[in-house]
């Protein structure tokens, strides 16, 4: 053991004052250092780090592809200039300000409106003034750069919708993120979002936004004195958003908007077979294109002057009273409840009287003895009045709620409306007053208080068609990861069935197809051997008339009936089911039934493969090319 | 093995300013990582945990058997050392990894104890002649570290290897030099700087040489050093707050965890936690140099000092290293950068100081 025999307090002392002052040193310059970092240049490092400097600026992601079920785009991005000013760069705020609007269309308004909307940014994160700029404007913009020191230029993604009018309702638009969704989406989900995104605002966009949005990345840049970019130092790459594959068939849709161009109302399709919304249209539309670079506001003023609700997707907004494709609910109700059977003649004249009331046909020479069959065919009013109100209101409402009516679809889209099956409590509770024979007479027929959605008709015609099924209509077909991996795939929703035995639902496809084929049928016109089409046309009246003429054009237009029509085909084995709805068109049989058979006509003609199956519900029959 | 009057003789200074310091280290990296989850903060808590229990019967055992042992734990180190080169696994392009399967370990690391250990044993039996050393005595110890080194420089790790040189120098400077001896050594040194550099890696050179002018390769190397201080400068005062790192989040401080855990200290705590940090230091540092004096023998005394002065110089070249005092070479801040080896040396480094000043009195 070597004990410290050898310590000398004298040497040992001054190895530890050495010792000591080495530590004392280099303590002091640390010290020093860390001071003169942190207090000396503190505000010179704060400021680099808030991005005098350096800064960051996000790269957009691209937002996610809208494709129909056959791989066609209809909705992607495009590249555009977006003009940003940086506040804390600029000398002379004014004389760039009025600089600005020299070179470019906008209003100096706006300019100030959208500096005070950001005063609340860190700084030096630029502030967006316009968004989609022209070619000439971008020139311009860039020739000036260096006498606008803090303007910039950058390139982002924009929204392009190639079929603009007859996508519009069914995709919807892009707007800048408000301050409520905002805060709602950043304390809900913890989403990306910053104050001058863009979020879906309608449709798909709306209902899909967190499938399509996609991450944003970001990039360090080092800028100069005047905020120029010098150099990237790093970047984060953006993850663009998911793909999203409709179940809409482009063709059908087209056609639909083609034969709806200057009409007012509605076209919808969906595949009975599980509820696959083919194609979906409201007249008049909107240029979404027009929203997605911050909607001018001459365009919204036009919007907004449109008496006709423009904004208004009739397809799952607009209510209306099913008029005589109600016809169907109240036959239903008789045969299942033992009322009628499908034997049962009734004489249908041209006109019923109850108390003292008349209640008229809409053939004044009436219809003769007929059963069921024939007065769908026919759409004897006459015949209805009498069985309807036999039937009674509690049951027929009972049966149109299974039908779906009075109750929104569950498509998913925003703001769907609910329709309105009445009864007497609703009745009682909504006026006050109690229920009328008399009413159970219109409502047997679609008018009284009964409203529909397009939607929602046509989902209880598809159940006709499928045999007694409600599918929850469906628009998504697949959502698809940008790495092409499937994220989402479609799953057929049952909602509810019918409570209708299979030959009651027979006699009642039966009734439909002679509407189309039989020689009585109110829309033999439209008939087509092959495509077989059964359906239902509707006269909804608008208001309440003495006597109906026949010839619409003397009727003043905010007078004129909405015309319906409801069907499907081929009617032994459907694919496809249309409802129309020509707000003031007149006669269904006329107006609506053409449109839908168009409609079906364009579908069935690039879809014959779906006829030669014999168990056609299944998923490869379906598959579409990739994009 | 250990008697009740050397457990109350236990330093707590030294002891505290350990656990206050491991203790920052866990927040700090929970802190640096914040974006990425609490992955590098829980697995540096299990290593505290688990160091804090292995510290327990180093501590226990008389300083006495590691005396005799340190050329055995030396020889062990340096058969380590080259399987680390043979067997050992590869992490950015360096070789300083033995995987155990659970976890890996950087036998570097504890070499630094065992190369300590053998160096202290050494000239505790040779006090030094009178006048002090001269380039002969010079030769085994230069041995004792130049092994290990060379060993260490060729996986390579500049940074740790260079602490190597530091302990060694002020060890034999505390043991007494002669004056002569250190300018030939210098001057010599100095004339093998060329062939040094030749040595020197690509992106070592590189670092040296945007050390000397940072505007050189802005993106580069001389990144790492730009963004360290505009970390620490953008602190102020009172810093930004917990979590609230900006150069950490973005990521635009690398190794923010490990070697530049002190900026995002620096960042979030302002001059207030830097200096917290530097007065741990300093306590640490003075009770370890404290315990050098007051040891009862001379291995005791060379072993608290060249212990205490590994600490030292780790944390003296971070700092200055983050700080743009010196160049960015890899050299970690004791207990707080992330790192289960290196933070396992540091808490037995100090556990073998707390060890000799427990037992500065000559018990019965």
């Amino acid at each position: 053991m070597a004990y410290f025999k050898d310590k000398e307090p004298t040497e040992l002392k001054a190895k530890a004052v050495f010792a000591i002052a080495v530590i004392a040193l280099i303590f002091s310059l640390l010290t020093f250092r860390i001071w003169y970092l942190q207090i000396v240049k503190g505000s010179y490092y704060k400021d680099l780090s808030e991005g005098n400097r350096i800064r960051l600026t996000a790269i957009s992601a691209p937002r996610g592809l809208i494709l129909d079920t056959k791989g066609n785009l209809l909705a992607e991005n495009t590249p555009g200039f977006d003009l940003y000013i940086v506040p804390e760069d600029i000398t002379h705020l004014e004389k760039t300000t009025h600089e600005i609007t020299r070179l470019i269309n906008i209003d100096i308004d706006l300019i100030d409106e959208k500096l005070k909307a950001s005063k609340r940014r860190p700084r030096f994160q630029p502030v967006k003034i316009k968004e989609n700029l022209s070619w000439e404007e971008a020139a311009k913009i860039s020739a000036y750069t260096y006498e606008l020191p803090g303007v910039i230029l950058h390139v982002g993604p924009k929204r392009v919708y190639p079929y603009t009018f007859a996508t519009a309702h069914l995709l919807g638009y892009m707007g800048e993120i408000n301050e409520n969704e905002l805060r709602e989406l950043s304390t809900s989900t913890g989403a990306p979002y910053k104050s001058d995104d863009l979020i879906g605002q309608y449709g798909i966009e709306v209902l899909l936004e967190h499938e399509l949005k996609g991450i944003d990345g970001g990039r360090q840049i080092e800028v100069d004195v005047r905020g120029r970019e010098i150099r990237s130092l790093k970047s984060i790459p953006s993850k663009p958003g998911n793909n999203v594959v409709l179940t809409i068939d482009l063709k059908t849709q087209l056609t639909a908007w083609d034969a709806m161009v200057g009409k007012v109302g509605a076209v919808v399709a969906i595949d009975p077979r599980n509820g696959k919304i083919l194609a979906m249209v409201s007249s008049p539309s909107f240029d979404p294109n027009e929203f997605s670079v911050g909607v001018s506001e001459n365009y919204w003023k036009e919007i907004l002057r449109n008496p006709l609700d423009v904004m208004m997707n009739r397809t799952i907004q607009g209510q209306y009273p099913p008029a005589s494709t109600f016809k169907i609910v109240t036959a239903a109700a008789a045969l299942e409840e033992g009322v009628i059977t499908p034997q049962t003649k009734i004489k249908s004249g041209g006109q019923f009287k109850l108390n003292r009331h008349i209640f008229r046909d809409w053939k004044a020479s009436g219809h003769g003895k007929i059963n069921v069959t024939e007065a769908i065919i026919e759409s004897a009013d006459t015949f209805f009045y009498q069985v309807g109100l036999k039937t009674g209101m509690s049951t027929i409402a009972e049966y149109a709620k299974h039908f779906g009516f009075g109750d929104i679809t569950d498509v998913g889209l925003k703001n769907e409306k609910y329709g309105l099956v009445p009864t007497a409590e609703w009745k009682k509770a909504r006026y006050g007053t109690s229920w009328y024979d008399g009413e159970t007479v219109t409502a047997a027929v679609g008018q009284s208080y009964l409203l529909t959605t397009p939607l929602q008709l046509l989902n209880a015609y598809a159940a006709i068609a499928n045999g007694g099924t409600i599918y929850k209509p469906s628009l998504v077909e697949r959502v698809v990861g940008y790495d092409d991996e499937t994220i989402l795939d479609f799953e057929a929703e049952i909602k509810g069935s019918l409570p209708l035995s299979e030959e009651n639902i027979e006699i009642i496809r039966n009734g439909l197809r002679g509407v189309i084929s039989h020689e009585d049928g109110t829309a033999r016109w439209i008939n087509i051997p092959e495509l077989k089409i059964a359906g239902k046309t509707g006269t909804a009246q608008v208001v309440r008339m003495k006597e109906r003429s026949k010839d619409i054009e003397d009727q003043p237009y905010k007078l004129r009936d909405h015309a319906l029509f409801v069907g499907f085909a081929p009617y032994d084995n459907p694919i496809i089911a249309v409802a129309v709805i020509v707000e003031h068109g007149g006669f269904g049989s006329t107006t609506a039934a053409p449109i839908a058979r168009d409609v079906i006509k364009t579908y069935i003609e690039n879809n014959q493969e779906l006829l030669l199956k014999e168990v056609p519900d299944e998923k490869e029959t379906e598959v579409p090319e990739k994009p | 093995m250990i008697d009740k009057r050397q457990i109350m003789q236990t330093d707590m200074l030294l002891l505290g300013a350990m656990i206050c310091l491991s203790v920052i280290g866990v927040v700090a990296i929970y802190s640096a990582t914040f974006a990425q989850g609490p992955y590098y903060s829980t697995r540096q808590l299990y290593w505290l945990l688990f160091g804090l229990i292995v510290i327990i019967p180093i501590i226990i055992i008389d300083y006495m058997v590691y005396e005799r042992l340190a050329y055995v734990i030396y020889a062990l180190c340096i058969i380590t050392l080259v399987a680390v080169l043979i067997i050992g696994h590869k992490v950015g392009g360096a070789q300083r990894w033995i995987n155990l399967g659970f976890a890996s370990f950087q036998p570097s690391e504890f070499a630094k104890i065992a190369f300590t250990l053998a160096l202290a044993r050494y000239l505790s039996l040779r006090p030094p002649v009178h006048g002090g050393m001269g380039l002969r005595q010079l030769v085994v110890p230069g041995l004792i570290m130049v092994v290990p080194f060379l060993l260490i420089a060729k996986e390579p790790d500049l940074g740790t290897g260079l602490i190597f040189v530091f302990i060694f120098c002020s060890m034999m400077i505390i043991n007494k030099i002669r004056l002569k001896t250190i300018i030939i050594i210098f001057f010599g040194l100095a004339a093998m700087f060329p062939l040094a550099w030749m040595q020197l890696k690509g992106y070592q050179q590189a670092r040296l040489l945007s050390f000397i002018d940072p505007s050189r390769d802005p993106l580069g190397s001389g990144y790492h050093l730009h963004q360290s201080k505009i970390a620490i400068g953008s602190g102020g005062l009172f810093g930004t707050g917990f979590t609230e790192s900006k150069q950490a989040s973005l990521r635009f401080l690398p190794e923010h965890h490990t070697d530049f855990i002190f900026p995002v200290l620096a960042e979030e705590w302002g001059l207030i936690g830097s200096f917290v940090v530097l007065a741990l230091f300093l306590i640490f540092i003075m009770r370890g140099i404290n315990t050098a004096l007051n040891a009862k023998d001379r291995f005791g005394f060379l072993l608290a000092f060249g212990l205490t002065s590994m600490i030292f110089w780790h944390m003296s070249i971070n700092i200055a290293m983050v700080t743009g005092l010196l160049p960015v070479v890899g050299v970690p801040l004791p207990f707080l950068s992330y790192g289960g080896s290196f933070l396992l040396t540091t808490l037995i480094s100090s556990a073998l100081i707390i060890n000799i000043s427990m037992r500065k009195y000559i018990l019965g």
